[in-house]
């Protein structure tokens, strides 16, 4: 047992770590104190109970998202659009948490549920279309993704702004207290929330039959087909859970951290999903410290970039170049000499249209 | 039972029907206002440069079996190194150049994951569009100043012909190069021998290699290639179209571009048809709102591409055939 958790996490841990000294030699380049960067992200992230709620705070919609991603990519589904259905859930979510007045524990129940349900219907979409037209998931949940943002923008912008301080900013108005999510010391209630969806989502995928479609048709559409399987059936409520978590995540992060659906907060999160769903080899409970992984170094770049002067994006090219090393893992195998098992590789149903 | 052939004209018919009332919509428009008609079509022409350019590399990639997904992220860091040459050096070819180098090394980087560590493909061009986002956004400072953008060249005689003349004959130089590659890509995939192995390795990988084609080298230079293509267009938009750059300013006409290349059937002239349409539909938007006549919030019009590319997608059920052995790496026996 501990030997094969070992052997799982060494690749991930040697691609984080092989990431992270690119990165020093990157800023070194750029004449930076890659040190002293380092040690500021890590004082950012970890360094009072300030930070260590801020990292977790980060991690919670990296982990619906990651979660979204993972649990399609278990069916042979690439849901790239976890961006839209976040957006689309974190909008509903503060719509219903300003507009509607209830009781406050109803109220954040009804406004998560709200957020997570456009979600998923926002993620059902695709998934119907590739099973009635054939049109592959990658594009058109791609193309959705940028309508949401579109919509959201307008919504934003237009028939739900607030127009409290004469109505400059584009946003919505703050949700009311009632409908806020709690945060216990440095512990966001959101962050328990993806956790326990994280263990859902494992028991789901390994404890039920309908997990056990989900993975055939992934590894096997037509094996799965020749067995009796409903594919299209099992295509489509993936998706549709899949974009549920992905709203959720949106909805949590709305009520939870921003208060309201602010254009360009909730940017990158759904797209994050994936770098994390790969990273965590797409193993529900990996998830969550890929995700506290990613929560920390996103915690730490303002404390970073006002210690050690360093643009926050570089967190980005250190992510860009883990996601790298983790799917060419045959490079960090070689690396250390490590042979490659007969493990499970990703493969996507591939071809346009041919499913 | 015989065939019997039909003459090239019977064969074509929808074609051409399609093209002389498209000719016939032209000239009457033309004939209503010259003004408006060449402002669109002017417009429909570049906004389908980068599209077509686009849809060239995926379907260079596809034909010989790798998707290429990273379309987008080769575009966006090639207009961004295409700039960046531009202020640092106020050298217009050099920045062209570095724009089409840079696709061409993210085009070896998609081919060294895709064929050599048969990394899944889709998942190898997200890494690249994730990458480029990445770079792209650490090194971009606010305030660079570039250093003029490529004008147009207006061909003589041509270009004072009525109603095409300025359209297509006065073009700064990526937009003629773009509807000279189209012919030439278009030449090279299906009359040279080249593009018969590049077919070839696209439909029967293992009979390609049997008769002795080198598939790895095949797809290498075919994604190389295409990116080099996707540079190009990266180019355009910070050279030509846009003269700066701006974050994330690809806006997904890399994505765009797949569903351009499935629109067109992996054939490059159909392709620039598909890139045409929704140049036009953009460039038509546009103007209506520009004089006017429709009041719709920008954010509506710029969703027009998107719904356009999902509609293309679902409506082409079982119309259209990809090549057969896209997406699958190729293992040697």
């Amino acid at each position: 047992m501990v030997r094969r958790v070992l052997r799982a996490t060494l690749v991930p841990v040697l691609a984080v770590v092989v990431a992270l000294l690119i990165g020093a030699a990157l800023l070194h380049f750029s004449g930076l104190d890659p040190w002293k960067a380092y040690k500021a992200l890590f004082e950012g992230a970890f360094g009072n109970l300030r930070a260590w709620k801020r990292t977790f705070e980060k991690a919670t919609p990296l982990i619906f998202s990651g979660l979204a991603v993972a649990f399609a990519f278990r069916a042979g589904l690439f849901n790239i659009g976890a961006q839209g259905q976040l957006l689309l859930g974190s909008i509903t979510a503060a719509v219903v948490g300003y507009m509607v007045e209830l009781p406050p524990g109803l109220h954040v129940a009804v406004a998560l549920l709200a957020g997570g349900l456009v979600g998923a219907l926002y993620g059902a979409f695709p998934g119907v279309l590739k099973v009635y037209t054939g049109a592959h998931e990658v594009i058109t949940t791609i193309m959705l993704n940028y309508i949401a943002i579109n919509l959201t923008d307008y919504l934003a912008d237009g028939p739900l702004k607030d127009p409290s301080g004469g109505g400059v900013v584009a946003r919505t108005p703050r949700i009311l207290e009632s409908a806020a999510l709690p945060t216990w010391g440095a512990v966001p209630s959101g962050f328990l929330l993806a956790i326990l969806l994280a263990a859902v989502t494992y028991w789901l995928l390994w404890r039920t039959t309908y997990g056990f479609e989900i993975r055939t048709v992934g590894q096997n559409p037509n094996a799965a087909r020749y067995a009796g399987m409903r594919v299209a059936r099992v295509v489509g409520s993936t998706m549709l859970l899949s974009g549920l978590f992905a709203g959720l995540g949106g909805a949590v992060e709305t009520l939870g951290v921003v208060g309201r659906f602010q254009p360009g907060f909730h940017a990158g999160l759904g797209f994050e999903g994936i770098t994390i769903a790969l990273l965590a080899k797409n193993n529900p409970f990996a998830i969550i410290p890929a995700s506290l992984l990613v929560g920390a170094m996103k915690a730490g770049t303002s404390r970073m970039q006002f210690v050690a002067d360093v643009p926050k994006e570089i967190i980005e090219v250190i992510l860009a170049l883990m996601l790298l090393l983790v799917a060419a893992d045959h490079v960090i195998r070689a690396l250390v000499g490590l042979r490659e098992k007969g493990e499970e590789r990703l493969v996507l149903t591939t071809g346009w249209g041919s499913h | 039972m015989a065939w019997r052939r039909h003459p090239w004209w019977y064969q074509n018919r929808s074609t051409i029907v399609g093209l002389g009332v498209l000719f016939a919509a032209l000239v009457g428009a033309y004939v209503y206002s010259p003004q408006m008609t060449e402002a669109v079509l002017a417009s429909t022409l570049r906004q389908s440069i980068p599209l077509v350019l686009g849809a060239l590399c995926g379907l260079l990639g596809e034909r010989s079996g790798v998707i290429n997904i990273g379309i987008e992220g080769q575009m966006l860091l090639a207009a961004f190194v295409a700039f960046l040459m531009n202020v640092y050096t106020a050298n217009l070819f050099l920045a062209v150049l570095s724009g089409i180098a840079v696709g061409a090394l993210l085009g070896l980087l998609l081919a060294f994951l895709a064929v050599t560590l048969k990394v899944d493909q889709i998942i190898a061009g997200t890494i690249i569009n994730i990458f480029a986002f990445g770079l792209t956004g650490y090194y971009y400072q606010v305030g660079l100043q570039t250093k003029g953008k490529l004008t147009p060249i207006a061909i003589p005689l041509l270009s004072e012909l009525p109603l095409v003349g300025r359209v297509l004959f006065e073009n700064p130089p990526i937009t003629y190069a773009t509807l000279l590659l189209i012919f030439i890509v278009h030449f090279v995939l299906f009359y040279t021998p080249w593009g018969l192995r590049t077919r070839a390795v696209g439909e029967h990988p293992r009979a390609a290699d049997t008769l002795g084609i080198n598939v790895y080298l095949v797809r290498y230079v075919n994604v190389v290639v295409g990116g080099m293509l996707a540079g190009l267009a990266g180019a355009f938009l910070t050279l030509e179209a846009v003269g700066t750059f701006e974050r994330l300013m690809t806006n997904g006409r890399g994505f765009v571009a797949l569903a351009v290349m499935i629109f067109g059937r992996w054939n490059p002239i159909s392709a620039w048809g598909a890139a045409m349409l929704f140049g036009f539909a953009t460039a038509l938007q546009t103007q209506l709102q520009f004089m006017e006549i429709i009041h719709i919030p920008h954010q509506f019009i710029g969703m027009l591409p998107y719904g356009l590319t999902i509609a293309v997608l679902a409506g082409l059920r079982g119309r259209t055939r990809p090549p057969a052995a896209v997406g699958r790496p190729y293992e040697k026996e």
